[in-house]
């Protein structure tokens, strides 16, 4: 299949940017943010990493969102999407999608309303529950954007996973790697955003033991995977056109005799030739490095705010590699009909 | 709506025979004109006269070479499917011999109207959409975001873009031809079945049992496509029937042997001046 690039950019980025989101809910449900008692309210104290996590995620999965209208014929169209949620994994993305951006709105509105009325408590740059819902309010939404981050990222990889022609997607390990990739390179982002002023975050040891067990997990997935989707494939032209019980059918004369839609959008040869380098690549600077990173900064005090931006760059640009292998390397049985084996 | 309506009584699609078909590409010629002017038209190609000519066209014949499986004996291709199913080939149980020498199959490709089609369950907007009454899959192209999901989805290759257009377009089984009241009544066909010079394309409704396309289709062992899939498709192919393979062809008649010496000098002149 054609890797495009607005479709890898998409499904990379908003992945990275619910992941994230999926690790600040989870830590604002959960590791519920060190407190100090004020004035009669309870303030929140190093808000960064949910400051940052909203941002970032917010600019991550819009620009997602946006970069996957570019590969659409009609963009202005697109609201058109969000009608046929019952059959169409693509449509229940878009609504998953729509639905997570409410409990991230929600926890900003709170957060700015707190910031607005903590100007005037103290010198200490702090955030508080000036709500009695604050600290319940915060736990529900934070829920609420774990669980929309995941699922709108469950709905991607389902998108491709449903479909039957193409061998290398409509397999477990699809959803599986697309969720736990989101994740992981969430975490790799939540892990640079808390080495940035103020970006403390309670449980950091747990995001870091996280990191580096994704990272050992997405590693082996992607093994298991790869070594599926090289056995190869039963189908051939003479399945494809039924006339296998007539003998070995091999394919003379194309329909056209230049390239037309089929065999420029599912025919892409390329990543085959390089593929070897190319995982390899993807495993090392996408999963090794940054656990062995992670892994240094869990037992090496001091180091793990040095390690973050080290390790968040190979690991993106190794996650891209591996987005673009799952297109490149991905054959359509539309392509037997042309000859392909 | 991209859900399925419930099954329909009336299947209305395709035959096609591959044993008339000479690959003359006259059904894509013919689909591609009617449906350029027609109702869900036009069909733009990009650079038309240029180098690289593209554009989407509903038919596509594709030409292939059938290796022969060598004796020409009943009953071997029956063997080898069986051993490789579930992949087998659904004309596994033709009682046809298999050839021994190679044959050339012309192979018309288009959109196959299956009964339970995936590209229109994909689809986000309710664009691409099944009728109720006749089964026909057909792309709404007011509704269509061209996000070419569906052309992903269908292992048939009978979906393609049009970059000029920024939509889905694909095969409507001419449903502005065959419900057409302006036509006479013998051409409410599709363009391709219309315009095959061999008869090798048939249409008619293949979800009734007594319709001339249904008994011709028991009567010759026609098959679905990839049955395997689960996309249930309409159309049917006709297989090959047997080829000469040779050895039952007729025999070129041998040269007689002529005694010239009991002809006369006139025809033994004639004789050596014709063998020249």
């Amino acid at each position: 299949m054609r890797p495009s690039f607005s479709i890898i950019f998409f499904t990379v980025m908003s992945g990275a940017g619910y992941g994230l989101w999926m690790i600040v809910g989870v830590a604002l449900a959960l590791f519920w943010p060190e407190v100090s008692p004020g004035k009669g309210l309870t303030l929140m104290r190093y808000p960064g990493l949910y400051l940052y996590g909203l941002a970032a995620g917010f600019v991550l999965v819009s620009s997602g969102l946006v970069s996957s209208l570019w590969h659409l014929g009609k963009p202005a169209r697109a609201w058109r999407a969000f009608s046929q949620w019952r059959s169409s994994w693509l449509s229940r993305e878009g609504v998953a999608a729509l639905f997570t951006f409410i409990p991230a709105i929600g926890i900003a509105v709170i957060v700015a309303h707190d910031a607005w009325v903590m100007r005037t408590v103290g010198n200490e740059f702090v955030i508080g529950g000036t709500f009695w819902f604050s600290t319940t309010a915060f736990s529900i939404l934070g829920m609420l954007l774990a669980v929309g981050s995941m699922l709108t990222v469950f709905c991607t990889g389902n998108i491709y996973a449903c479909l039957k022609p193409v061998r290398a997607w409509h397999n477990r390990y699809v959803v599986a790697g697309y969720l736990l990739l989101g994740i992981y390179s969430g975490g790799l982002l939540a892990w640079a955003l808390c080495s940035l002023p103020n970006g403390h975050m309670r449980g950091m040891r747990w995001l870091l033991a996280g990191i580096a067990v994704a990272a050992l997990a997405g590693a082996l997935l992607k093994h298991f995977y790869w070594r599926f989707i090289d056995r190869e494939p039963d189908a051939t032209t003479g399945d494809a056109t039924g006339l296998k019980s007539l003998g070995v059918v091999r394919s003379f004369e194309q329909p056209h005799t230049e390239e037309n839609y089929l065999t420029h959008e599912m025919g892409f040869r390329i990543a085959r030739k390089h593929s070897r380098k190319l995982r390899r690549i993807a495993l090392v600077a996408g999963f090794l490095v940054p656990a062995v990173l992670a892994l240094l900064a869990l037992f090496v005090p001091g180091s793990w705010r040095a390690g973050a931006w080290i390790a968040l760059v190979p690991g993106m640009a190794g996650i891209f590699v591996e987005r673009w292998l799952f297109f490149a390397e991905a054959r359509h049985t539309v392509m037997l009909y042309y000859g392909a084996r | 709506m991209t859900s399925l309506p419930p099954r329909a009584r009336r299947k209305l699609g395709l035959v096609i025979d591959l044993d008339t078909c000479v690959g003359c590409h006259a059904c894509a010629v013919a689909c591609k004109e009617w449906n350029d002017g027609g109702a869900f038209g036009p069909l733009p190609d990009a650079d038309p006269y240029g180098a690289e000519p593209n554009g989407v066209w509903f038919n596509r014949v594709h030409s292939y070479e059938v290796a022969g499986m060598g004796n020409g004996e009943w009953g071997i291709g029956r063997s080898q499917a069986q051993s490789t199913a579930p992949c087998s080939s659904t004309i596994s149980d033709s009682p046809f011999p298999i050839p021994a020498s190679p044959q050339t199959v012309h192979f018309p490709r288009s959109c196959l109207h299956c009964e339970t089609p995936a590209c229109v369950t994909v689809c986000p907007t309710g664009a691409s959409y099944k009728r109720a009454e006749d089964g026909i899959v057909l792309v709404d192209e007011d509704k269509c975001i061209g996000c070419q999901l569906c052309a992903w989805a269908c292992p048939y290759g009978a979906r393609e873009f049009s970059a000029r257009r920024g939509v889905m377009q694909k095969c409507t089984l001419c449903v502005d031809r065959i419900y057409n009241e302006t036509l006479d009544e013998a051409d409410r066909q599709p363009a391709c079945v219309m315009a095959c010079p061999t008869r090798a394309r048939h249409f008619g409704d293949l979800g009734d049992a007594d319709s001339d396309v249904s008994k011709l289709v028991a009567e010759r062992d026609g098959y679905a496509l990839m049955p395997e899939l689960g996309y249930a498709p309409v159309n049917r192919y006709l297989p090959p029937r047997p080829r000469r393979d040779g050895t039952t062809a007729a025999k070129a008649p041998a040269a007689e042997p002529i005694d010239t010496v009991q002809m006369s000098p006139l025809l033994r002149w004639v004789d050596r001046v014709l063998s020249r």
